[in-house]
C-alpha cells in the first residue's frame, strides 16, 4: 500500500497571531511553524500502517522552502520521503488541484490529510482532493482499518459516531482519535539523522485557478473587563444571565 | 438564477441551522435581487421553510438517501443548483455539511468559503467574512468563482422570520454509486450535541476527577446544555474525546458557555471564542480565562456549581 500523507505547516498552537502590509498578510515574525496538528494524528497512523502492514508514507506540501524543516520532521518521525509542490499555497482549490496532480503521477491508494489546518480553517482541501480524484472520501475520520483494499472507517458525526465500510483509492479527512494524543512521536536523534539522507522532491506546480482570495483580516474587537459575581450571591449570576446577556 | 439552499433534516424533521442557513439564503438573495429555493431531503413537512424567507423547495424523497451519503447528497445538490441555475450555494456548518460541500465544489466548479459569520460585505467582488486561525481572527474572503458556495458558521447569523409562503415542488435527482456505506451508527439520542447546543457547560482539571462529572451534567440537564471539556481531561481518559473542544477538539460557536475549573489557555479559548457569552468559575482569580470572559465567579466550583443549579431551576420553576 502506498500512502501519501499531506502536511501544512501552520503555526503553533500557542502563537499569538498578527496581521502586517496593512492587515493583509499573516506576520510570520516570531512564529514557530510546525506540523499540523490535525494532519501530525494521520501521519502517526499512517507509521502505524507501515510498521505493521508493509506500506509505503510519502508525505507532501504545497508551499515555498520556508516549510521544509516541517516536512523534515515528518521524515524524522518515520515517512520514507517528501515532496514539496513548489508554490505559494494561496487557496483551498489550488491546494487540492496541486495534491490530485501528485496523487495521480505517484499512484497512492491512501492519502490522508487533516481535516482541516489550524491557519486557515478550510476544511475543504481533504475533499476537493477526493472530488478532484474521484475517489473515495471519508471526513472527520476517527479510526482507520485497512485490509486488502478494502476499508473500515470510523467518521465522527454531530452527537457521536458512524462506522462506515468503503475500499481503496481513498482519501481520509483526520482528526484525533484516528490515533490518541499519547501515540504521537518525537523524532529521537536516529530520526532526524536518517530523515537528513531521506529524498525530499521539489516539484514543480500545474496550473490551478485560485477560486478564493483572501482579501484582509481583523482582529476580535477586545472583550470589554469580565463582570465578577460574588459566589455567595448566584441569584445576580442568574439574573445577569437572563436579563442583560439574554442567553436563559 | 437563484440563491440555492441547502436545509438540513434529521429523522424528517428540519434542524434549527436549516432555518439559519434559510435566513442567511434570504439575506443574500435580497442582495442579488433574487430568490431563494431550498433543497429538503427526506423531510416531512416543508412549510416552516416559507418564515424564513424561502420561496421555493425542491423536496426530494428518496430511499437511497435515507442514510447520508456525501457522495450522493452532493450529487443530488449539485443537480437541483444547475436546474435552479443557483449563483450562490448556502450551506451549514454541520460534520455533514462540511462534509459534502468539498465534493460539490468541484462538481459546480465553485469557490466554496467555510465559517462565514456575516452577510456578504459585497457581492460584486462577492465577499464575505468568516473566521481564521481558530477564532484569533476574521478573514475576509473573496470568492472569484461564478457559482459560489458559503458555509455558514453556526448561531452566526440567526434566525430571521419573513411573512412570506414557499411553493414546494418534487424534484428526482440521479443518485450515483455511493462508494461508502453506513454499516452502524452510535449517536445519543437523548443529548444535545456540541454542534447544535445553543449553551454548552464544559469543565476542566479543576473538577480533580471523572466521579465529580455528575454535577456538571445536571446542571447542562438544567439549562438543555451540551457538556463539553478541555483538552487535558479528554486526553487523561476522564470524558470522551467527542467533548473535546478547542484549537485541535471541537470548535464551540454557543450563545452560552460556562467554563468550569478551566484555566482558559490559548488553545482552548481559540475553539471558543466564537461563543457570544462566557462564564467562568475558578478558584484561581489569576486564571487566563477571566480576562477573556463576560462574568466571572472566583469560587469553589464544588460550592458554586451545586448552588447554581439550586438557583437555576428556581428560576426555570418561575418561568
Amino acid at each position: 500500500m502506498k500512502i501519501l500523507v499531506c502536511i501544512s505547516h501552520v503555526p503553533d498552537t500557542t502563537s499569538k497571531i498578527n496581521f502586517s502590509n496593512n492587515d493583509t498578510k499573516f506576520d510570520t515574525n516570531g512564529v514557530q511553524f510546525v506540523i499540523n496538528p490535525n494532519d501530525e494524528f494521520g501521519l502517526t497512523r499512517a507509521m502505524w500502517f507501515k510498521e505493521k502492514q508493509g506500506a509505503s508514507v510519502t508525505v507532501v506540501n504545497v508551499g515555498g522552502a520556508e516549510t521544509e524543516p516541517t516536512l523534515r520532521k515528518a521524515l524524522a518521525i518515520g515517512a520514507d520521503e517528501a515532496i514539496r509542490v513548489n508554490t505559494v499555497a494561496t487557496d483551498g482549490f489550488s491546494v487540492a488541484k496541486q495534491l490530485a496532480n501528485v496523487v495521480n503521477n505517484g499512484g497512492y491508494d491512501l492519502v490522508i490529510a487533516g481535516r482541516e489546518s489550524i491557519d486557515y480553517n478550510g476544511g475543504m482541501v481533504p475533499g476537493m482532493v477526493a472530488g478532484l480524484l474521484n475517489a473515495n472520501f471519508v471526513n472527520n475520520c476517527i479510526g482507520l482499518e485497512i485490509d486488502g483494499t478494502s476499508a473500515k472507517v470510523v467518521r465522527e458525526i454531530d452527537g457521536g459516531k458512524e462506522t462506515v465500510s468503503t475500499a481503496l483509492p481513498l482519501v481520509i479527512g483526520g482528526q484525533k482519535g484516528l490515533v490518541e494524543e499519547s501515540d504521537l512521536r518525537i523524532p529521537n536523534m536516529r530520526g532526524i539523522m536518517m530523515a537528513r539522507k531521506k529524498p525530499l522532491n521539489v516539484v514543480d506546480p500545474v496550473d490551478a485557478n485560485q477560486e478564493t482570495t483572501s482579501v484582509s483580516f481583523e482582529k476580535p474587537t477586545p472583550k470589554g473587563a469580565v463582570t465578577l459575581v460574588s459566589p455567595d450571591n448566584l441569584d445576580e449570576l442568574v439574573s445577569l444571565l437572563h436579563n442583560e446577556a439574554k442567553v436563559i | 438564477m437563484s440563491v440555492l439552499v441547502y436545509t438540513e433534516s434529521e429523522q424528517g424533521t428540519f434542524k434549527k441551522t436549516a432555518f439559519e442557513v434559510a435566513s442567511y439564503a434570504k439575506a443574500v438573495a435580497n442582495q442579488l435581487g433574487t430568490t431563494v429555493t431550498a433543497v429538503a431531503i427526506n423531510a416531512n413537512d416543508t412549510s416552516a421553510l416559507g418564515t424564513y424567507g424561502v420561496d421555493k423547495v425542491l423536496n426530494i424523497s428518496n430511499s437511497q438517501l435515507d442514510k447520508f451519503n456525501a457522495n450522493a447528497y452532493a450529487a443530488a445538490l449539485k443537480q437541483a443548483a444547475e436546474s435552479e441555475g443557483a449563483q450562490v450555494v448556502v450551506v451549514s456548518s454541520s460534520a455533514d455539511s462540511k462534509y459534502l460541500a468539498p465534493l460539490l465544489a468541484v462538481g459546480l466548479n465553485a469557490g466554496y468559503a467555510t465559517n462565514v459569520v456575516a452577510a456578504p460585505s459585497s457581492t460584486s467582488p462577492f465577499t464575505v467574512k468568516r473566521t481564521a486561525f481558530t477564532n484569533k481572527a476574521f478573514e475576509n474572503t473573496q470568492i472569484n468563482t461564478d457559482v459560489k458556495i458559503v458555509g455558514v458558521s453556526n448561531n452566526a447569523f440567526g434566525l430571521v422570520e419573513n411573512s412570506g409562503s414557499a411553493s414546494a415542488e418534487e424534484f428526482s435527482p440521479s443518485i450515483p454509486e455511493l462508494g461508502v456505506t453506513v454499516e452502524s451508527v452510535d449517536k445519543a439520542t437523548d443529548k444535545v450535541s456540541i454542534a447544535d447546543a445553543e449553551i454548552v457547560v464544559s469543565a476542566g482539571r479543576g473538577l480533580k476527577g471523572p466521579e465529580n462529572w455528575g454535577m456538571v451534567e445536571e446542571l447542562a440537564d438544567v439549562l438543555g446544555a451540551a457538556t463539553a471539556c478541555s483538552k487535558p481531561v479528554s486526553d487523561l481518559g476522564w470524558r470522551p474525546h467527542s467533548e473535546h473542544v478547542g484549537q485541535t477538539g471541537k470548535p464551540v460557536a454557543s450563545n452560552l458557555y460556562i467554563a468550569i475549573g478551566i484555566s482558559g489557555a490559548i488553545q482552548h479559548l481559540a475553539g471558543i471564542n466564537a461563543s457570544k457569552v462566557k462564564v467562568v468559575i475558578n478558584t484561581d482569580p489569576e486564571a487566563p480565562f477571566f480576562k477573556a470572559a463576560d462574568y466571572g465567579v472566583v469560587g469553589d466550583a464544588f460550592q458554586v456549581v451545586p448552588e447554581l443549579i439550586e438557583k437555576l431551576k428556581a428560576f426555570k420553576a418561575q418561568q
